[in-house]
């Protein structure tokens, strides 16, 4: 056991607070629940897709082509006679995967540069603060157009650009609380303990911050769904047959004049998954910083 | 106020060189060689060289660097790889339509947005408020296609009120009927945003002494709201609509797309499929100088409103 006397007195926030604290927000808000339940259907759902998939996904069915719903295919089929609620079943393992891994990659990369930014402070700071603000005022689907398009649209190059896109997010949120906390008696008394920066920025900084940071990823999440799905839209998603909600719509729009229900499951699938997330994450704000009510 | 100018310009000079920088290493970061992409298996090695020497590529990487810096100051953004023509020339043809665009739709979200904002402010956790927030989240869960598609669903597809494809502008009935559904589409997205920031201005500005001494003597309750709170709440708000600017810009990318509607998105888009790399990166020349620039303003915007920024 690592926990120490020391470091019990060095600081006065128990391990795991942030847990608490987030299960105290949700109840303060219960819209928050609402958000999750959702959410975590639709998780489940894209988790067992194969299992309660109608149809296999890629399967044609050439005599049934372009099929309205509650015709044998409860939401119709597609141009090429695809199953639409299997395809949407299976595009949302797409979505919740880009977005998932993008949003943590950001996370983890844009929590420790405004860490590490917050903590040094000084010259340092100015800098990568700087270059952060200057990523965050360039329109963001941009440069994810552009860095999927010079990189190829894999599931990996994806969830880079995105990511990319989201990082000085994370480190603006992360940084305001690191200047805050860090002039906190127990990191002087770390400090005096002889804990290294790195101790006192992971054991002691991030588990103060990380409700703030929780939040801001449900939030980010919900911007990264979106932001996959677009990027699907103008064809730089994952490669066609795989399902994407993003790229089910950009094929249903060629026949929209005719077969309008093509573009809409994938629309309202994305609009719910996005709606949860918000309000998901707005409650769990409003609960954690009644200051930042409102704000984004 | 001089002072704070000089400085505000030299840091819009000193981000626009960084991001120029990054432009150029986002171009160069391409895996291969862009004119054996461009040609393709086919070409022969005599061709990849003639294209290498024409795009400058196999020049050192640092004269590259230079002479896109001079060209991209000057305005010359070099020639599009499709069609041959000045990139500048290709962007200029089409920057109208999208300044149309973004101004019509911002003035639609502040319109839109301010007021709801206010409402919710002063109704804070009473009806109006929780529903604007619902409202306003609800806008923000829209990604800007699906929105744009639903528009065209329901307005132009349905209801046959506007045709789905319109350019065609000679009358002021038609240059409505060209801009009416796209401006909509971001207008909402942008007040469901504008809401939000001056919902929260609003609460922040309500909580002031001056307002609670105006109350105290006696100023009636719309004054207040009005002058005392909204005026102030404005400010900030100046600066975030600024900051949301690239978010409208991004937008417009997909509302191009889905109404067909010639402009900077469906131009980016094209580059992209055609992967003109000379044409990317002037748009991202130009993307860039928009957003440097809207920022630079709205911060003097800012000082000029506010006598209490500290112009240091």
């Amino acid at each position: 056991m690592s926990g120490s006397i020391h470091e019990a007195s060095a600081a006065p926030v128990p391990r795991h607070r942030w847990l608490r604290t987030t299960i105290r927000a949700f109840n303060a808000n219960k819209t928050s629940w609402l958000g999750l339940v959702v959410f975590v259907i639709v998780v489940l759902l894209a988790i067992f897709a194969p299992w309660i998939s109608p149809h296999d996904p890629l399967e044609q069915d050439v005599f049934s082509k372009l099929k309205p719903p509650f015709d044998n295919y409860y939401l119709g089929t597609d141009y090429y006679g695809r199953d639409i609620l299997s395809r949407l079943l299976y595009g949302a393992q797409i979505s919740l995967v880009i977005g998932i891994a993008s949003t943590v990659v950001a996370l983890v990369i844009g929590s420790a540069i405004g860490i590490v930014a917050g903590w040094y402070g000084g010259r340092l700071d100015i800098v990568v603060m700087q270059t952060m603000d200057m990523l965050l005022a360039f329109p963001s689907l941009i440069l994810g157009l552009i860095l999927v398009a010079m990189l190829g649209p894999s599931v990996t190059n994806i969830i880079i650009a995105i990511a990319v896109t989201s990082i000085p997010s994370f480190a603006r949120i992360a940084r305001a609380p690191t200047i805050a906390i860090k002039e906190r008696e127990f990191i002087d008394a770390g400090r005096s303990l002889g804990f290294s920066d790195t101790r006192l920025m992971l054991r002691h900084v991030l588990p103060n911050i990380f409700p703030e940071i929780l939040v801001m990823g449900s939030l980010w999440l919900a911007s990264a769904i979106r932001t996959e799905a677009s990027l699907a839209f103008v064809g730089l998603g994952v490669k066609p047959p795989i399902p994407t909600w993003g790229g089910m719509i950009r094929e249903g729009f060629e026949n929209i004049l005719d077969s309008y229900w093509l573009v809409l499951a994938p629309s309202i699938a994305i609009l719910v998954v996005v709606f949860a997330l918000n309000i998901l994450g707005d409650g769990l704000r409003d609960a954690i910083d009644p200051k930042l009510k409102g704000e984004r | 106020m001089g002072a704070f100018l000089v400085k505000r310009l030299m840091f819009a000079v000193v981000t626009l060189f960084a991001v120029l920088t990054l432009v150029f290493i986002v171009v160069r970061i391409v895996p291969g060689d862009p004119a054996l992409v461009i040609l393709g298996d086919q070409a022969d090695a005599q061709a990849i060289a003639a294209l290498q020497k024409r795009l400058g590529i196999d020049r050192p990487l640092f004269e590259q660097y230079v002479s896109f810096l001079a060209g991209a100051l000057r305005g010359d953004w070099g020639t599009s790889l499709v069609t041959g023509r000045p990139v500048l020339v290709e962007v200029m043809a089409v920057l109208p339509w999208t300044l149309e665009l973004t101004a019509v739709s911002l003035v639609l979200g502040a319109v839109i947005g301010v007021p709801l904002g206010a409402w919710a402010a002063i109704n804070r956790n009473r009806m109006p408020d929780y529903f604007t927030r619902i409202l306003s989240l609800i806008g923000l869960s829209f990604p800007p296609f699906v929105s744009a598609i639903l528009l065209l669903i329901g307005f132009a597809l349905a209801l046959r009120w506007f045709p789905v494809i319109s350019s065609n502008r000679g009358t002021p009935w038609e240059w409505f009927q060209s801009i009416a559904l796209p401006a909509v589409n971001l207008g909402l997205i942008m007040a469901a945003y504008i809401t939000r920031v001056t919902r929260s201005a609003m609460l922040e500005v309500m909580q002031e002494d001056y307002v609670r001494t105006a109350r105290a003597k006696g100023v009636p309750w719309r004054v207040i709201v009005w002058r005392h709170a909204l005026r102030n709440a404005l400010i900030p708000v100046v600066t975030i609509v600024g900051l949301y600017l690239s978010i409208l810009i991004g937008n417009s990318v997909l509302t191009e797309i889905v109404f067909n509607r010639p402009g900077l998105g469906k131009l980016i888009i094209g580059a992209l499929s055609q992967r003109d790399y000379m044409m990317l990166q002037g748009m991202m020349v130009i993307y860039t100088l928009i957003v440097v620039v809207v920022n630079m303003l709205t911060d003097i915007v800012y000082a000029v409103v506010d006598p209490r920024v500290k112009l240091a």
